[in-house]
């Protein structure tokens, strides 16, 4: 088996998400290239080279590739699966934008989100926002996988010390440019991989009112999340989105705040380790997946809870 | 310029799905049937093209089996123009999907294909990339904003840090975020008109494309339930719970 692991990277750093994928990657076991696609990305090549279980890192260095532009980064991935068994990436918004591109100028069918390797060829992905969980075995001669990160353990992300080669970049895709980002500032931990997460929801009732749940957070050291009605009503920002549709968090501590629990959003924190609700109907469907459940008024519990902690 | 909207019919979002008890797949009989959300975002968002006069036609296809009428239709009362059913009583896996929408778009010649950014039913986030790259168009996805600028478009898409803009050029591939927009409810005389309106029926088989799936479904399984906890009276309570359970 020769593995190929997508890096998901700013050119600065190496997102955790791609010790996760090469946590599934060790899984499915083999011999494991990382291939770092990017722009002035040396410190991410030195992160790779460092992380477990990686034998060589492949380095494409373009403008081209600075902005993670699936169009470019697919070309690149399209030319070089063919020499593997497998070419895994993390399901982030990454991942999902340019792994089916590849899939398709491949002819093959990407397996994508899995949370588990049964096999080789035969993988576990969730479904109807996590309510079915299909196995589904591949016969395309590559296979092609989005891992869902929370359903593996990072790997160590130092004491490897792989070789890299480089690679020439081809032509860049002509109709598609990078225009501008708007990255959310935050001093809180990152969503994805925080120990605890604090969530919003419609409850929370404003913008100005959704500072109690940044201030529980940094009280517990926390990342912010929001459910989707949250973020529609201008609460938090989008990418605090936690839920089929936006981010799957796992984090030991949930809080559930001012949300009801919709399966949209219970599929993307039901596998937290303890999951606490706050929330005024004592028969929001949250409280049947919570630990510990207050029935009470938000603004009320969490000035409690601050002073408690 | 034309527009095509890909609108699949999905288990309606807020039917709690069971899943079969020998392992085969999930119970779809007699549960509500809707248009997959994020494609109404997308076919809104054709209907505001067609109105700011960048769109001449809006036309929705669907790949299903004789139900997906019902899709179409909803489509037509939201104001598409015309329809297309490309009709298989085994849905396509996304890459046959992606294979017969761009058959559609050779025959049809649209600028822009919009879809949405995931079906959720199989949740799988594929077949706009791949029917962009079928077509070696620009894909931009996850669109929470699209301003039209001649021959290309201003798309802002949501990120896992925030919002990105990228210039894509036509013809392209939209694929959409619930946010991209507000899908209008058809009033009464737009489903009274929509019966009228077209639909073409094409066998799926017709267009010559493999379909057979790449990946076999070996079984089907409902997730591990999770224990019912308990009600704690207060903050006070639920920190010594928490500290107990060694989390804090
Ligand atoms: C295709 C699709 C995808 C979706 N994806 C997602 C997703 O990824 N993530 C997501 O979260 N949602 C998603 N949704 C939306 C989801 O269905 C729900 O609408 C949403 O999760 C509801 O958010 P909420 O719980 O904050 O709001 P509500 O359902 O309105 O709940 C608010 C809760 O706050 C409680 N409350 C109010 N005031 C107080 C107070 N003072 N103190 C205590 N409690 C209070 C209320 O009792 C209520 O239970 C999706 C929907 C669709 C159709
Ligand atoms: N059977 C289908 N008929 C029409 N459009 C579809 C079909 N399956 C998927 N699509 C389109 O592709 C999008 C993404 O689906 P998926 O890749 O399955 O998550 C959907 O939102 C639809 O716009």
């Amino acid at each position: 088996m020769s593995i190929l692991v997508i890096a998901e990277h700013d050119n600065a750093s190496l997102n955790a998400s791609t010790l996760s994928t090469l946590a599934a990657a060790a899984t499915i076991g083999g011999d494991v290239t990382v291939l770092v696609a990017g722009h002035n990305a040396s410190a991410v090549v030195t992160e790779t080279q460092a992380a477990s279980g990686v034998t060589k890192v492949l380095v494409v260095d373009d403008a081209a590739l600075a902005d993670g532009l699936a169009e470019n980064i697919a070309s690149v991935v399209t030319g070089i699966a063919g020499e593997y068994s497998h070419v895994l990436t993390a399901a982030s918004n990454f991942g999902k934008n340019f792994m089916p591109r590849v899939a398709a100028k491949l002819d093959m069918m990407q397996v994508s989100d899995i949370v588990e390797v049964v096999s080789a060829d035969t993988f576990v992905r969730p479904i109807y926002a996590g309510n079915a969980l299909m196995t589904v075995k591949s016969s395309d001669s590559v296979k092609l996988i989005t891992v869902r990160s929370t359903a593996f353990d990072a790997v160590e992300a130092t004491g490897g010390s792989a070789a890299t080669e480089d690679l020439a970049f081809g032509v860049a895709f002509a109709g598609t440019s990078f225009v501008s980002r708007d990255v959310t500032e935050s001093e809180r931990p990152e969503l994805a991989t925080a120990r605890i997460v604090v969530s919003g929801g419609r409850g929370v009732g404003s913008k100005e009112q959704f500072s109690i749940i940044d201030d529980l957070a940094e009280k517990l050291g926390a990342a912010v999340g929001a459910s989707r009605a949250a973020v529609d009503s201008g609460y938090a920002p989008n990418d605090c989105q936690v839920g089929q549709t936006g981010k799957v968090v796992a984090p030991d501590i949930y809080f559930a705040i001012g949300i009801s629990g919709a399966i949209q959003h219970q599929a993307g924190m039901r596998e937290s380790k303890i999951i606490v609700a706050i929330n005024k109907d004592d028969e929001a469907p949250i409280f049947q997946i919570a630990d510990y459940g207050i029935v009470a008024d938000l603004f009320d519990v969490v000035p409690e809870l601050m002073q408690q902690l | 310029m034309k527009v095509l909207v890909a609108v699949k019919r999905v288990v309606d979002y807020n039917v709690r799905i069971r899943v079969k008890s020998d392992g085969s797949g999930v119970d779809t009989d007699n549960v509500v049937m809707s248009m997959n959300p994020f494609d109404e975002n997308g076919l809104e968002e054709a209907l505001r093209m067609k109105q700011a006069g960048i769109a001449t036609e809006v036309i929705a296809v669907s790949v299903g089996d004789e139900k997906s009428q019902d899709t179409l239709r909803s489509a037509l009362a939201m104001g598409a123009d015309r329809a297309i059913l490309i009709k298989a009583d085994q849905t396509p896996e996304p890459l046959g999907i992606a294979k017969l929408l761009a058959k559609v778009v050779e025959q049809e010649g649209p600028q822009v294909a919009i879809l949405g950014k995931q079906a959720i039913d199989d949740d799988s986030n594929q077949t706009g990339q791949m029917l962009a790259a079928l077509l070696d168009w620009s894909q931009g996805t996850f669109a929470s904003n699209a301003e039209f600028d001649g021959d290309a478009i201003n798309l802002t898409r949501e990120t896992d840090t925030g919002l990105e803009t990228i210039k894509i050029s036509l013809p392209a591939v939209i694929t959409t975020d619930l946010r991209l927009n507000d899908p209008r409810l058809p009033k009464l005389p737009d489903i009274m008109k929509a019966k009228k309106k077209p639909i073409d029926i094409v066998d799926a088989s017709s267009y010559g494309i493999d379909l057979s799936p790449r990946l076999e479904v070996v079984s089907v399984a409902a997730p591990a339930e999770r224990e019912p906890g308990i009600i704690v009276a207060d903050a006070a309570e639920l920190v010594n719970k928490l500290k107990e359970a060694g989390a804090l």
